[in-house]
């Protein structure tokens, strides 16, 4: 149990937030033919795409309803729907997202009624799906943002159940990717999910369209790849849905009262045990057992546990995430015996007050980086932007999350199942060896010393003053 | 090569207990069933942290290729024994009766490229099989290149690496030690108003630095160390080893031959003790002031180990609380046992069973008097047993050397490595605080448990029908 400390300070410093529609953005981005429209001014979106841009080093479909100055103020109802037509007459899409922002927000832009106004003046693109989403960027965070995107994908495209539905696809299985999840998270976990014999429809499905691959398509105004918007229609149809991400219960709620399909929920899938129970429910609705493969991949993941817990037990672990993929780490750093000693989180979720450290800090990565100096933290775990924090205290970061602009392949890398899990314990430790400095003893010459006057005193070492009694940073 | 009568000289060591016992530690190893190195690797172990001087093996690529650089011992300056450095002999140069050549030219390179204030050089089997004069190579080469060339004649089928430690320190004291005079006092020396003794740590590696726990107590008492064969050393130190007014065999037979010759040849008196634990720690400072016979020198170390003793045992509280009453498996290989049994009991840990294949009788004795007439002391420590031995006596940790520990996780045990690949330093009153940290952190890693539960699909096989009831569907 852990107490959650409300952000105390007027400066937000480094900032570790990323707003609900880049959120929202990555969610349509995991649908095939898709493209989000930002509600707002041009800025909103051209930021986002940077920002996916770099993290992906990908094109991003993104577009904008480009509000000015007297739309702000006179109302930008027909930027919206002038931005819909456009994108549907120019790109034909499957589906376009309409994602507010504070700009729209904060003018009261209605955009539930501008999609209707929108389906009513143009009839002939009734084909193409339009969801429009509320996501203020002054509320929230990346994951809430993503999170409020599939509530309201499902909500208008998932037909509601008629009845005796599910199981008429007994192989297929909905899976509710949390945005915490890489492509080749999802790539990893296709593939478990079909050595049980099943067939999983991803909600969404950013490995299909975000993983970097090269088309015969030179260029698409929208996404290439993701989870076919007609699917959807077929989530009522499967065994049984996955829900990877507490932040995706309530979707799986609305999902689960439209479909009828039952679930099973996992807050994360880092580590054995989570693992353990992701196997197990495969197993219950495959009526298959655990294959050979997974079997061993759990066994070189217990391998990794034992051979890694002398660097990684007792290590003091500060972590700046998501709610979701801050629990994700803080479980699998304290499944290895280490302490999370700092955490701070972009957003509120009640997952947070389940974390297994004293206290998780709403804050940003000023407050990361105060907490772990004072906490004496050993190790970092954040996004790209917390390097800057890391080489301050002299401390080693393991990458994660978003953005990741200073990694190349950052985005396919595999964290969950027993494989990622096993691959992140080596990363850690092999960081805890290259910076084997919290523990060495420091350098200590004697004041009799014969050693030759030339000689540089603490080199190849880490200039140290000695402390004849040096205290421990874990007594 | 050397003759038979050399080795046969170095394997009579007079002042080791072995010597005089049945089981003697340079006992001939078993073809089909030895474990450990040869003297090459004992040479080369007891002199690689000497951390300024070329260290060339010379040989084919398997003695250095699969050795150089892995060991855990610290340099405070320069990282030159950390480059590895070997002739690499070819078949043309065996067969054609090259060797000599490359090494001379290879002492040259060694000379040019890193101007080390003296070379090594290490022989292997094969040159010493084809007879090369590496003596005689050496002595050209110093005089060619004007700086010193030590021989260190340690062919691997010489015998064990015991066998290879002592011709190590057989090579110090014929070649190095006494060829220079120790440097005047710094002049901060003079300003603490203390008598200054010198004094030798033969036989203290610095493995993880560990020697640095120990050096600022000596220097508060005003010991000044000549230099540490080999741990962090210099060779400039090693020349001036011969006027310590006490030596200390750390640990450690391996090297009770340079004791033993440095008194011989400069009546230096030495004694054996450890900086494992509190009580050996405070023991070996103790002995230091005896061997002096300063009795102000005697009353300083007092104050200085109560002083030491209350502010680490208050810093151990807490620990203890954690580790009461663990069981412990040791096997410490080269480190005497005995040693690091008290330091375990002092921590409230039950050290059930122990390793004794190097120990002594007067070891076995002493094992005895802390263990109880009913100790377990385990002749066979082969992997086999040891695991028999931490489940008969049902021990929450095995503590061995490095070389037993994935057999140790494999069996899903908590492990400590203390031996000389290690990374943690346990030496000194200090050390003991890194060593109930490593020991609290595996005995208490969740890590066992998640690994010795069956995966949850077989723990529902074994009392849940379901699963044969899915295999008929």
């Amino acid at each position: 149990m852990s107490e959650v400390i409300r952000r105390n300070k007027a400066l937000s410093v480094n900032p570790l937030k990323a707003s609900q529609p880049v959120g929202a953005a990555l969610a349509t981005l995991g649908f095939d033919r898709a493209i989000p429209m930002l509600h707002g001014s041009q800025g909103c979106t051209a930021f986002a795409k940077v920002y996916f841009v770099r993290h992906f080093r990908e094109p991003i479909p993104l577009q904008t309803t480009a509000m000015d100055q007297t739309s702000s103020i006179m109302g930008a109802d027909d930027n919206v729907i002038e931005g819909l037509h456009t994108i549907a007459e120019k790109s034909a899409p499957a589906l376009i997202t309409v994602l507010t922002t504070g700009l729209s927000e904060t003018q009261g832009s209605d955009v539930k009624r501008c999609v209707k106004e929108f389906r009513a003046k143009y009839p002939a693109y009734n084909h193409i799906a339009v969801v429009a989403v509320n996501t203020p960027d002054f509320f929230g965070c990346l994951e809430t943002g993503y999170a409020a995107t599939l509530v309201e994908i499902i909500d208008e495209l998932v037909p509601a159940a008629t009845g005796g539905k599910p199981g008429t696809r007994p192989r297929q299985v909905n899976v509710l990717a949390g945005s915490f999840l890489t492509p080749g998270d999802l790539e990893h976990l296709r593939d478990v999910i079909e050595w049980f014999g099943l067939q999983p429809v991803f909600v969404p499905d950013v490995s299909d369209s975000l993983d970097g691959h090269l088309t015969d398509g030179e260029y698409s105004p929208v996404t290439v790849g993701g989870t076919a918007v007609a699917a959807l229609a077929t989530l009522g149809d499967a065994a049984a849905t996955l829900v990877i991400g507490a932040s995706l219960y309530k979707a799986a709620d609305v999902l689960a009262k439209r479909s009828g399909v039952p679930d099973h929920r996992f807050d994360h899938l880092y580590g054995l045990h989570a693992n353990d129970a992701l196997m197990t429910a495969l197993a219950a609705i495959s009526g298959n057992p655990v294959p050979a493969r997974v079997e061993r991949q759990r066994a070189q993941l217990q391998d990794a546990m034992v051979d890694t817990h002398f660097m990684l037990g007792m290590l003091r672990v500060a972590i700046a995430a998501d709610p979701d993929l801050l629990n994700a780490w803080a479980q699998l750093i304290h499944e290895m015996g280490g302490a999370v000693v700092a955490a701070v989180s972009a957003g509120y979720s009640p997952l947070l007050n389940t974390l297994p450290t004293a206290q998780v800090k709403l804050g940003d990565l000023e407050d990361l980086e105060n907490l772990a100096r004072e906490a004496n933290a050993e190790l970092l775990i954040g996004n790209s932007h917390a390097v800057q924090s890391a080489q301050r205290l002299g401390l080693p970061i393991l990458r994660c999350g978003f953005p990741l602009y200073d990694l190349v392949g950052g985005y396919q890398k595999t964290f969950i199942g027993y494989a990622g899990a096993r691959q992140s314990l080596f990363d850690l430790a092999n960081l805890c060896l290259s910076h084997h400095q919290h523990h060495e003893i420091p350098v200590y010459r004697s004041i009799f010393s014969q050693k030759p006057a030339g000689e540089a005193y603490d080199y190849p070492l880490e200039a140290k003053p000695h402390d004849a009694h040096p205290t421990f940073a874990h007594c | 090569m050397k003759s038979h009568q050399a080795i046969a000289e170095l394997l009579d060591e007079p002042a080791c207990e072995h010597n005089h016992k049945s089981k003697s530690g340079c006992a001939k190893p078993k073809p089909g069933a030895s474990a450990g190195g040869c003297a090459f690797d004992g040479a080369q172990i007891a002199l690689l942290p000497i951390v300024d001087v070329a260290h060339i093996v010379h040989g084919p690529i398997a003695c250095a290729g699969s050795s150089w650089d892995n060991r855990g011992t610290r340099s405070s300056g320069p990282d030159l024994y950390r480059r590895g450095l070997t002739t690499d002999l070819t078949e043309q140069d065996i067969i054609m009766g090259r060797s000599e050549k490359r090494l001379f030219h290879a002492i040259k390179q060694a000379v040019e490229s890193f101007q080390p204030p003296a070379v090594f050089i290490y022989n292997t089997c094969v040159p010493a099989l084809i007879g090369d004069d590496i003596e005689a190579v050496c002595k050209a080469a110093a005089e060619r290149f004007g700086v010193p060339v030590v021989p260190v004649d340690c062919a691997g089928f010489y015998g064990t690496k015991n066998m290879g430690n002592r011709i190590a320190g057989d090579a110090m004291v014929k070649y190095v030690v006494g060829s220079r005079e120790p440097d005047p006092l710094p002049p901060a020396a003079g300003q603490l108003g203390l008598p200054v003794h010198d004094v030798n740590l033969i036989g203290e590696y610095n493995i993880a630095g560990e020697l640095w726990h120990v050096l600022p107590l000596l220097d508060e008492l005003g010991l000044r160390v000549l230099c540490t064969l080999s741990g962090d050393a210099r060779f400039r130190e090693v020349q001036s080893m011969h006027r310590a007014k006490v030596n200390m065999m750390v640990c450690s037979k391996a090297m009770l031959n340079v004791a033993r010759k440095l008194e011989k040849q400069y009546g230096t008196p030495w004694f054996e003790g450890s900086f494992y634990g509190i009580a050996d720690t405070s023991q070996a400072l103790r002995d230091f002031a005896r061997l002096i016979g300063d009795a102000d020198l005697s009353a300083r170390t007092e104050a200085l180990i109560a002083r030491e003793e209350a502010r680490i045992q208050q810093a151990l509280q807490p620990w203890k609380a954690r580790l009461d009453g663990k069981r412990v498996l040791l096997n410490t290989g080269g480190v005497k046992s005995w040693s690091v049994v008290s330091a375990l009991q002092d921590l409230g840990l039950v050290v059930v069973a122990t390793g004794t294949k190097k120990s002594t009788e007067e070891d076995k004795a002493r094992i005895r008097e802390l263990m109880g007439e009913d100790a377990l002391m385990l002749d066979d420590v082969s992997p086999k047993k040891l695991l028999q031995v931490v489940k008969d006596c049902h021990c929450d940790i095995l503590i061995a050397g490095g070389r037993n520990l994935y057999t140790a996780l494999k069996a899903k045990l908590p492990f400590l490595d203390i031996n000389q690949e290690r990374e943690f330093g346990y030496a000194g009153y200090q050390g003991m605080l890194e060593l109930v940290r490593q020991l609290a952190l595996t005995i208490e890693s969740p890590v066992w448990e998640a690994v010795r539960a069956p995966a949850p699909w077989r723990a529902a096989a074994v009392d849940c029908p379901g699963k044969a009831a899915r295999a008929e569907g």
